[in-house]
């Protein structure tokens, strides 16, 4: 592997960044919105992994028309489209809990929670 | 009719969800849930039914081939885990509306049955599907409902415990579909089956490598299995006791269907099994479930508690199973995955029933339980009897099937191991037992007479089940066996 493959590669780079980042915030941060905003980076890198897969160099959108004979494969973006539902699914109820957990503790940050439940 | 049945096993229950949320009423709400869940009892019968005489069932969902579209895949297999899942969510809704009375604001009951379908949906969804990304949305709807399940809870560490599922829930689930990405770009379908016949052609290439590490760890968050079950015991702990039994019965049994589908279906067990490691890491693993969990167990001060580390110990027991990757032993797998249910359901019902009755799960609250219900104990016991190991009980084929195993590939001490792990389970179980029924009862327990009648009988027929699929195995091990048989491409 040489410097042009890695460069063009580009794509998986961001995705791998995007991937381990996003993992790491859900584990180094002790704030819950914080540990959602990486949990919903690490899912996004995801959508990039699937829509990389699809994409064709030079093909062009999955529309029938006549001349185009090289088109992107349609599917990995139909899979992302729900995907990125069930992502903002799992956002939405991850911040509904947040709210309701700040409401009867009063903080959202882990460790001050848990000094609560647990006084020792 | 026939035809329609393994799209309506999911549309069903998810029908179900959508009126009981129209309705809003809870009382309607769970007629909706009992109509629903005994409607995808009787389907998943008929599918079994279907299955053992004519053979494999494929469902194109609107038509489309498998190559394009989804396709619905019920085998033996699959048709076991849809009648598992079925038959404990017809009992555990017939005994709720008491206890959900009991423990969840009036105004939320009804969500409560929409959360619950909506559950029953997803799992169900999981066994059926032959489609790998159509397995991570029911996953994540099965997932999601089951957060929500739990946030019902009336304590407040319930709110903490379905944020912390959610977190590791959704890596889990999020590793899975970076498996499947991995897997689409090496084969181009997504459809089990197929992947299944292309693999073999790619199955030394980094991206199916790591597409297997992915999926394995992925659903393993999924199923508990030690150290990645950290979700679960907080989890059970503090959701509504009848989330609890659901959760505890059929949610964790998925995820194994899941997994015994990847390893030695898509994946094939010869490639798993033969030429990588996962053997030697599961076993470990497993053991270390057997005993680190079950070992955990002995010292906790909630029953509920207690019984959600037995949990993750017996899934130690199951992943055994898999591991070995003989008929024998996924015989063990698969027959312990249904024992379970069995064991965790009855066990679970009969803590629901006390909760009702006296409100307390801790353990030195509930002295002398088991003179004031003595019926609603008796089916805990069983259960714990099944925990152990006890011959009669459904807890000694498992544990037959898995030491025979063991012993057929020359390991005799993985037998010895298997053995003695049971002698936890007796410790645990035993604690209960002495607190129960050798010290005099207090406070709100002096007071305590057996649970509702309706919960007494449900914790009393899944008991009954773990007695006489002890007596008469040949049904339950018979299935597992020929379904074992299929999954390692042995015929039938």
């Amino acid at each position: 592997m040489n410097w042009q493959d890695l460069i063009e590669h580009y794509n998986q780079w961001i995705t791998i960044f995007l991937m381990v980042g996003g993992l790491y915030i859900v584990i180094a941060r002790g704030n819950m919105i914080k540990k959602l905003v990486g949990l919903g980076i690490f899912q996004t890198s995801v959508y990039l992994l699937y829509l990389s897969a699809g994409k064709i160099l030079g093909g062009s959108p999955p529309i029938l028309e006549e001349g185009i004979e090289v088109y992107s494969n349609p599917l990995p973006h139909v899979l992302i489209l729900t995907a990125i539902v069930v992502g903002v699914a799992t956002f939405a109820l991850g911040l509904a809990l947040v709210v309701r957990i700040n409401e009867s503790y009063g903080t959202i940050e882990e460790a001050e929670i848990f000094s609560q439940d647990d006084p020792h | 009719m026939d035809d329609q049945l393994p799209i309506l096993q999911v549309v069903v229950p998810l029908l179900g969800a959508l009126l009981a949320a129209l309705f809003r009423r809870g009382p309607l709400a769970w007629l909706i849930a009992v109509a629903a869940s005994w409607a995808s009892l009787a389907i998943a019968g008929r599918l079994l039914f279907l299955v053992l005489h004519d053979g494999p069932i494929s469902y194109a969902i609107g038509g489309w081939a498998p190559e394009i579209g989804i396709e619905y895949r019920v085998d033996l297999v699959a048709a076991l885990f849809l009648l598992l899942v079925t038959s404990i969510s017809a009992v555990i809704v017939a005994i709720a509306p008491r206890s959900v009375a009991n423990e969840i604001p009036r105004g939320r009951i009804a969500w409560f049955y929409v959360m619950y379908l909506m559950c029953l949906t997803g799992l169900l969804g999981i066994a059926i599907t032959g489609d790998a990304f159509n397995a991570f949305v029911f996953l994540e709807v099965s997932s999601l409902s089951s957060y929500a399940l739990i946030a019902f809870g009336k304590d407040r560490r319930a709110l903490l415990s379905a944020y912390q599922y959610l977190i590791m829930g959704t890596i889990g689930a999020t590793f899975y579909v970076i498996g499947v990405g991995l897997i689409y770009s090496q084969t181009g379908t997504l459809n089990l089956g197929l992947i299944s016949e292309r693999i073999a052609d790619v199955e030394s290439t980094r991206s199916i490598l790591v597409a297997l590490a992915f999926i394995v760890v992925g659903i393993s968050l999924k199923l508990a299995l030690f150290p990645l079950h950290l979700w679960l015991p907080n989890a059970y702990a503090y959701a509504p006791s009848i989330a609890t039994i659901f959760l505890a019965a059929t949610a964790t049994k998925v995820a194994v269907y899941l997994l015994v589908r990847y390893l030695y279906s898509v994946f094939g067990a010869d490639f798993v099994f033969g030429e990588l490691p996962v053997t030697s890491i599961l076993i470990a693993l497993s053991i270390a479930a057997m005993f680190g969990a079950s070992t955990i167990a002995i010292f906790q001060s909630n029953i509920k508690r207690m019984l959600a580390y037995s949990s993750v110990g017996q899934i130690g027991y199951i992943t055994l199973g898999l591991a070995l990757a003989t008929n024998t032993g996924l015989t063990g797998g698969l027959v312990h995955t249904f024992n379970h249910a069995l064991i965790k359901g009855a066990a679970f019902a009969a803590i629901a029933a006390i909760v009702y009755r006296t409100g307390k799960v801790r353990l030195e609250d509930l002295a002398g339980i088991g003179r004031q219900m003595p019926l609603t104990m008796a089916a805990f016991v069983v259960a714990g009897f099944g925990l152990i190991g006890v011959p009669g009980t459904v807890g000694f084929v498992s544990k037959w099937y898995l030491v025979s195993a063991s012993v057929e590939q020359g390991w005799w001490w993985l037998g010895f191991l298997i053995v003695g792990s049971s002698l936890l389970a007796l410790l645990y179980v035993g604690r209960v037992v002495e607190v129960a029924f050798f010290r005099p009862p207090q406070g709100s327990v002096a007071a305590a007479r057996d649970g509702p009648p309706e919960m007494v009988i449900g914790a009393w027929l899944l008991a009954a089940a773990v007695v006489y699929f002890g007596l008469v195995p040949d049904l339950t091990a018979g299935l597992a066996s020929d379904a074992a048989t299929i999954l390692l491409g042995q015929g039938l």
